[in-house]
């Protein structure tokens, strides 16, 4: 996936048309949009929940980072933004 | 519901949470459509819930793990007390649902309903022509359809329209996708009727023929191509087309959990026609209990229902069966195989359908009239 056009000073939000939550029931964050769900696996609601429309990717990267104590996920981060964005759950 | 990320545990693991409700509260509608999937004797359904028991239900359903909450019916909008309910649900932190035909919904109702915290409406249209709009439902909606449509964008909600395709109106999907386009919507559901309750009677008069069908995948497609992410189309195929069946309500007891208008509790909302099992009541069960512990929708989970085909089936997980209404609907038992399946030894009666479909409306030696879904002709019709 090319994730060269994702400008790290770009600040991702969720669209409007998604309602992201926790979901104590079933472990996860999910995103819910008319008549359907997405449950999403660890990663992926780590960095979802931590979009708020204002934060340039590369904070999001340096704050996952202190928050994991671990370096290096800038291109996972990348990946994974330009996939939402492909599905339509995030904005940029 | 789109489930595309949802792990599929194996076939006889315990099932997840009801993630879906269906809150069908009331069976009144002022239209009478020749598709409608209620009962056939809705009419003879005992008391409606009131609304302390919905308030219940909703609590109970989203502490069991629902997250998705469908008002529905008949119209919900004839229930005076559904701004109350939809603010109950959002609250719980339900992803709230409207499915409507539009009529009830005043400028006042929408606002209200708005405050509420209502998330998406979807509006059904019959036809993008009034004409044919307006003889489906045996009312005159159509001008007051798209007023609707354009009062729930004027609150800025998602709107999904859903049109019922068959026989009828399927040589028009093509003005139906500008209608979509037109009112702005952003998803269109082309929704080829399935054929249970009255769209079941009705069958030979809907069951569109194979070049209709294959007309409108092509116009479905290219519509796709034009208007990419500015709108959205799911085209349901009908399932009589098929070789394999459907994995009906992505499996008996899986994920949804229909609630009616009565209280009865079922795995799906044409359940009720599979007379052997004993439907719980969320009058008298709790919706964790009913879900998890009822016999009903213990029933048909897992495969140790399944007869010949279907158990020795290398591919029994990927459908399950199909579909155990359709199968009680054709063969009179709802353990068969669903007999869309190729493999099913009955598989002939809906190819005879099939064939039937085929022949053109003008050299049909008898054709039957519509059945028009309303309450005395369901008294009439009640067994």
């Amino acid at each position: 996936m090319s994730t060269d056009t994702l400008d790290l000073q770009a600040c991702p939000r969720i669209r409007k048309l998604f309602k992201l939550q926790w979901e104590p029931v079933q472990d996860a964050w999910v995103l819910l949009y008319p008549e359907g769900m997405v449950k999403l696996n660890q990663s992926a609601g780590a960095i979802l929940s931590r979009l708020d429309g204002s934060t340039p990717i590369a904070d999001l990267v340096a704050k996952l980072e202190a928050e994991f104590s671990t370096t290096g996920l800038q291109d996972d981060v990348l990946d994974f933004l330009a996939h939402a964005k492909g599905q339509g759950w995030v904005q940029l | 519901m789109s489930v595309a990320s949802i792990p599929q545990p194996g076939l006889n693991a315990p099932p997840g949470p009801p993630l879906w409700l269906l809150a069908e509260v009331t069976y009144q509608c002022p239209l009478h459509c020749v598709f409608c999937y209620n009962p056939v004797d809705f009419a003879k359904s005992g008391p409606e819930l009131g609304t302390e028991d919905w308030l219940r239900v909703l609590r109970e359903a989203r502490a069991a793990g629902s997250v998705q909450c469908g008002f529905s019916g008949g119209e919900p909008l004839v229930r005076e007390d559904l701004e109350v309910l939809v603010a109950e649900a959002h609250r719980l932190g339900f992803y709230t649902n409207l499915l409507t035909s539009g009529v009830g919904l005043t400028p006042a109702r929408a606002a209200a309903l708005k405050a509420a915290g209502l998330d998406h409406v979807q509006l059904s249209f019959q036809d993008s022509s009034k004409e044919l709009n307006d003889f489906l439902s045996k009312t005159k909606t159509f001008d007051l359809k798209r007023r609707t449509a354009e009062l729930i964008k004027s609150h800025d909600w998602p709107m999904v329209l859903n049109c019922v395709i068959h026989r009828l109106n399927i040589d028009y999907i093509d003005k139906i996708i500008e209608l979509a386009v037109e009112l702005g919507a952003e998803y269109l559901e082309l929704a080829n009727s399935q054929y249970y309750s009255w769209a079941q009677l009705n069958r030979d008069n809907l069951l569109p023929s194979r070049e209709q069908l294959q007309r409108a995948e092509r116009v479905t497609q290219a519509a796709r191509e034009k208007y990419g992410d500015r709108l959205r189309i799911l085209f349901v195929v009908p399932d009589y087309y098929e070789n394999r069946p459907k994995k009906c309500m992505n499996g008996w007891g899986n994920i949804f959990l229909t609630v009616t208008p009565d209280g009865t509790a079922l795995p799906c909302h044409t359940a009720k026609m599979i007379k052997h099992l004993e439907f719980p009541n969320v009058r008298d069960m709790a919706v964790q209990d009913i879900w998890y512990r009822s016999e009903s929708f213990n029933h048909y989970r897992g495969d140790h229902w399944m007869k010949e085909p279907c158990r020795t089936c290398p591919e029994k997980e990927k459908d399950l069966g199909g579909c155990r209404c359709q199968a009680l609907m054709l063969t009179g038992d709802a353990a068969n195989t669903d007999p869309v399946c190729g493999k099913s030894p009955q598989h002939a009666l809906v190819t005879a359908a099939v064939d039937y479909a085929q022949v053109p409306d003008s050299a049909r030696s008898t054709v039957q009239p519509l059945v028009f879904r309303d309450p005395k002709t369901s008294r009439s019709l009640s067994v």
